[in-house]
């Protein structure tokens, strides 16, 4: 167990080193970031001494290894617009994105692993279509259109609730409601096909077979197996956490991260741009590792030791 | 054996390892395959290859086609040395040695409808007009026992038996010297396998083609084999007439394997091998059989067996006892009665 | 009475019928081989009498032990029977074993439903039982995975789980195919041994008469959905009288004498959805008659203890059973 931890966490570095080269070649490849920046109008002694600055007159391995040594002691620029560290503006808005992502991934998961099961072992049921149609409507509505639908229902003709803004917990429900239903949606499609996966397989005829009452079957035999792929959605979902609401918080006018990366695109704020794609690499770096963790725990098969004689 | 005529293929000494590596940081291990085979196959002769499964039987099917390259050894096709895989020499060897597969709707492809496969090593090759192809699958599938009307169908709507036929049909469509047949038959009904046996023999009866068999199924190696060799952990560790091998197996890996085959109405005791077959990453110092040997003695576990031809009867055979070289630890279990 | 009665068994998925009445009784003690090629209803008929098909299968018939019904009895009279009285094992072992849990919980489990046995007691028992069906160093392996064993002995783990519930019956389905032939030998040896030393009766569907002529003494031969031939192993190779049992057997290469050509079964099985008239078996069938697409065979006695259904079929006379007069008889009044 131990020597697959190491060689996840090695997976995981790697993966890390790759991403921060790549932010560092496309930001290079998409111009002359003194250009993009300055504008191509600026006078060329400002765009010398904004060269200088940066370190962009130095040659490109040297760019190359500083950008590293930046990066890892998280100096990740200044801000264009107002001058202030790019990666304390971007660390700023995060609580306020978590206060929507974090309840709204507690929504998938609680609404849709259980819709999922539930779907698969009463397949064909009413319900069980009831909840396919659900997950494919909240898979092929693009939340933005859900976002406005809600708002048009809940605050604009029925007033329940505010449609913008950050004043009180109110504002909050109908962002949560958006992405906990697609998310919901998402995980109750994959939690049902794995369910029924793992309801076709020979061991739970063994295991019906052996005695055992259904609802044992189900608990002891089927749902940690159908776990193992689960697992994988739900992984890529908490990855999300961080940037998952960059279409909410817009339509919504939730001041977090999300808005902030669509405000620094409109701006150019380059600086600020980096962060957020760093930030949002490595936490799905870390999403991963958290995903081979548990893995790890529930699928013995990949404890990848000590496996004798099988041919 | 054909000792007169020359060869139509001839491997000398193959070998090819695998390295299996355990997740990132695992050490690499070596796992041999094949471990150092030698075998001959005449026109017109078929040799049966024998073996449970991992013993590397398919894998020296691949090697002798020059599917995959081996570490060591060599593969003399019809006099001459086997180019490299890839080469174009090589692919255009191909069209003289064909491949049957075990599971003849793998082998197929489903969008497809028959016919088009059966063409498809002489579009490859860029044989003939297409009308001459045309003609020669509709020879190919009658040979095959194909009705014309199956040229335009599907896989899934053949039965198993017409499915490995129009498989056989394919690889025989370029007029092949030698066909190597893996497993052609383990993943059939018995009474469709009886119908491949019978067209396998008679097919190799009229073409005179060398044929490779490789199998587990000892029955069926002796109804379409004139020698045949039995494998155990990448080596051949017995080779021989097929009834001779049969009725008086030397190596005890033979004799149990022999004992082994369920047959109705048998009674005589059989001999149980105790353990599974080790894993070929971790293969057992001396003889690779010893630790399942009912008779294995204190040489078989420090000394490898060579394969030679046994002094009486001219068996060749690779084990210490068989050869009067080692006495056995106890009576061969063959002759122990209950 | 017997152990296990199963009288007019038929199940059908959807339109197409699996099994066309099925009448099979397995005495205490007894080993029953049921032979026939893919799709013929062999498994079926026993997951059907558990009740392991799926909702979708529609089911007919009447499934007696001790002369108690189970077939759709409530879960209550059913679950006791499942890994108690009747254990079943599957084709493929690694498969059939949940890759999740140590082998060791897994047998703990029958033990705890059948036999209230939990802690170090069940433990106990489980290292016994995995000691019996010879699975090495038992102590150690009630921890592993199933994926750290070979096919061989998961199969082994799986009758030690079937052995748990202390079975009066254990149906084994297909239980050596996906192994090697000198594996095979092992796990037929362990059935047999384990049979003479717990009494159980024993089941044993495969589609190799070789396999089930060893080691069980009656055998019923099935094709399309019915039970064609059953009768002593014995006497189904002196006096083959179906003739798809004997074409199965002359589909096997022999093992000695002259290399003959294979007698092969011409044509392929019927589907199910599309039976033909009168006997599932005349359109491949080298012996048949007009009559044969006309008629539909029922089994008719031979001898005491052998039945075929095919019309052709003969009474024939047995060595040291005298007077077959019984036989003659009962058949006579069938076939009016």
């Amino acid at each position: 167990m131990l020597h697959y931890l190491l060689s996840r966490l090695l997976r995981a570095a790697v993966s890390i080193i790759m991403v921060v080269t790549f932010v560092f070649v496309v930001l290079r490849m998409s111009g002359d970031p003194a250009m993009v920046i300055m504008g191509a109008d600026a006078p060329p002694e400002a765009i010398d001494a904004f060269r200088k600055s940066w370190g962009l007159d130095q040659p490109l391995w040297i760019q190359y290894f500083s950008f590293f040594e930046a990066v890892f002691s998280g100096e990740l620029g200044r801000s264009m617009r107002d001058g202030r560290d790019a990666m304390a503006v971007v660390l700023e808005r995060v609580p306020s994105t978590l206060a929507l992502t974090m309840p709204a991934f507690l929504v998938n998961l609680i609404v849709g692993v259980p819709a999922g099961v539930y779907a698969a072992l009463h397949r064909n049921s009413l319900i069980d279509r009831c909840v396919m149609v659900m997950a494919v409507t909240g898979f092929a509505v693009p939340s933005f259109i859900l976002a406005m639908l809600l708002v048009l229902i809940l605050s604009v003709n029925l007033g329940w609730l505010p449609s913008a803004g950050q004043d009180s917990w109110l504002n909050a429900i109908l962002p949560i409601a958006t992405m906990g239903f697609g998310g919901a949606a998402l995980l109750a499609r994959f939690t049902r096909s794995a369910m029924l996966e793992v309801l076709g397989q020979p061991y739970i005829r063994t295991a019906s077979a052996k005695g055992l009452p259904w609802s044992a079957v189900v608990w002891r035999h089927a749902l940690q197996n159908a776990a193992i792929p689960t697992i994988t959605i739900i992984g890529f979902m908490l990855g999300g956490l961080v940037a998952g609401a960059v279409v909410v918080e817009s339509v919504f006018s939730w001041p977090g991260v999300g808005r902030l990366l669509v405000i620094s695109v409109a701006n150019r704020d380059l600086a600020i741009v980096q962060a957020i794609v760093l930030m949002i690499a490595i936490t799905m770096v870390a999403a991963n590792m958290i995903v081979d963790v548990l893995y790890g725990l529930v699928d013995p098969r990949m404890h990848g030791q000590a496996r004798p004689a099988r041919r | 054996m054909s000792a007169g005529t020359a060869d139509l293929l001839e491997a000398r000494d193959l070998a090819r390892s695998y390295t299996v590596r355990r997740g990132l940081l695992g050490r690499p291990t070596a796992v041999r395959a094949v471990d150092g085979i030698s075998l001959r196959v005449a026109r017109g002769e078929t040799l049966g290859l024998v073996g449970e499964s991992g013993c590397g039987k398919s894998t020296t099917a691949r090697l002798v086609l020059g599917i995959e390259p081996p570490d060591t050894g060599s593969v003399i096709f019809d006099g001459n040395a086997m180019p490299p895989s890839g080469t174009a020499a090589w692919a255009n060897l191909r069209r003289r040695m064909q491949m049957v597969y075990q599971d003849p709707l793998a082998a197929l492809d489903r969008r497809l409808a028959v016919g088009v496969q059966i063409a498809e090593p002489l579009d490859i090759h860029r044989i003939g007009t297409a009308a001459e192809r045309e003609e020669r699958v509709a020879a190919v599938m009658a040979e095959v026992g194909l009705q014309p009307h199956h040229v335009a169908r599907h896989p899934q709507s053949l039965s198993g038996g017409q499915r490995q036929r129009a498989v056989i049909a394919r690889a025989l469509v370029t007029n092949p010297d030698l066909l190597v047949c893996d497993e052609p038959i383990s993943a059939l009904d018995v009474s469709i396998q009886a119908l491949v046996l019978n067209l396998l023999t008679d097919l190799q009866e009229r073409l005179k083609m060398g044929m490779l068999f490789v199998s587990h199924d000892l029955r069926a190696v002796r109804q379409i084999s004139q020698r045949v060799a039995v494998m155990y952990l990448g080596r051949i560790v017995e080779e021989g007439d097929p009834d001779a091998v049969l009725h008086d197996p030397a190596h005890p890996y033979t004799q149990a394997l022999v004992s082994a085959i369920p047959h109705p109405g048998k009674t005589t005791n059989r001999v149980i091998l105790q353990g599974d077959p080790p894993n070929p990453a971790n293969r057992p110092t001396g003889c690779a059989f010893h630790p399942r040997c009912p008779v294995a003695t204190a040489t078989c576990r420090t000394e490898t067996p060579e394969l030679k031809p046994r002094r009486s009867d001219g068996r060749r055979v690779a084990c210490h006892i068989a050869h009067g070289e080692a006495a056995a630890a106890r009576a061969p279990a063959l002759l122990e009665t209950c | 009475m017997a152990f296990v009665e199963i009288q007019n068994l038929s199940v059908a998925f959807g339109r197409s019928p699996a099994l066309r009445g099925i009448n099979l009784a397995v005495e205490r003690g007894e080993a029953v081989g049921l032979v026939g090629e893919s799709g013929c209803g062999k498994s079926v008929t026993w997951l059907a009498a558990l009740g392991l098909l799926p909702a979708s299968a529609t089911v007919r018939g009447s499934v007696l032990i001790d002369g108690t019904e189970i077939l759709g009895a409530p879960k209550a009279r059913l679950e006791p029977v499942r890994g108690g009285r009747i254990a079943m094992i599957f084709q493929d072992p690694a498969a059939s074993l949940n890759p999740v849990h140590r082998i060791g919980r897994q047998i703990g489990e029958a033990l705890g439903l059948h036999r209230g046995m939990t802690g170090q007691r069940a433990k106990a028992e489980v290292i016994r039982l995995l000691d019996q069906v010879g699975i090495p160093d038992a102590k150690n392996r009630i921890n592993a995975y199933p994926h750290e064993l070979s096919g061989g002995q998961n199969q082994r783990v799986m009758i030690a789980m079937a052995l748990a519930g202390e079975p009066e019956l254990l149906v084994a389905d297909e239980p050596t195919t996906a192994l090697d032939v000198t594996i095979q030998a092992q796990i037929l040896d362990l059935l047999t041994t384990l049979r003479r030393d717990t009494g159980m009766a024993l089941v044993l569907i495969s589609h190799d008469l070789g396999v089930v002529s060893e080691t069980c003494s009656r055998i019923a031969v099935m094709y399309a959905g019915r039970i064609v031939e059953e009768a002593p192993s014995a006497q189904i190779f002196t006096h083959p009288s179906h003739p798809y049992t004997r074409g199965l057997m002359g589909a096997l290469p022999p093992l000695s004498g002259a290399r003959r050509r294979l007698v092969a079964i011409p044509g392929s099985v019927p589907e199910a959805a599309h039976m033909p008239q009168g006997c599932a078996f005349a359109p491949r069938c080298n012996a048949a008659t007009d009559r044969c697409a006309e008629v539909d065979p029922v089994p008719l006695p031979l001898t005491q203890d052998h039945s075929a259904a095919c019309i052709h079929a003969r009474p024939y006379r047995q060595a040291g059973h005298p007077s077959h007069h019984h036989a003659a008889t009962t058949r006579e009044r069938a076939m009016q």
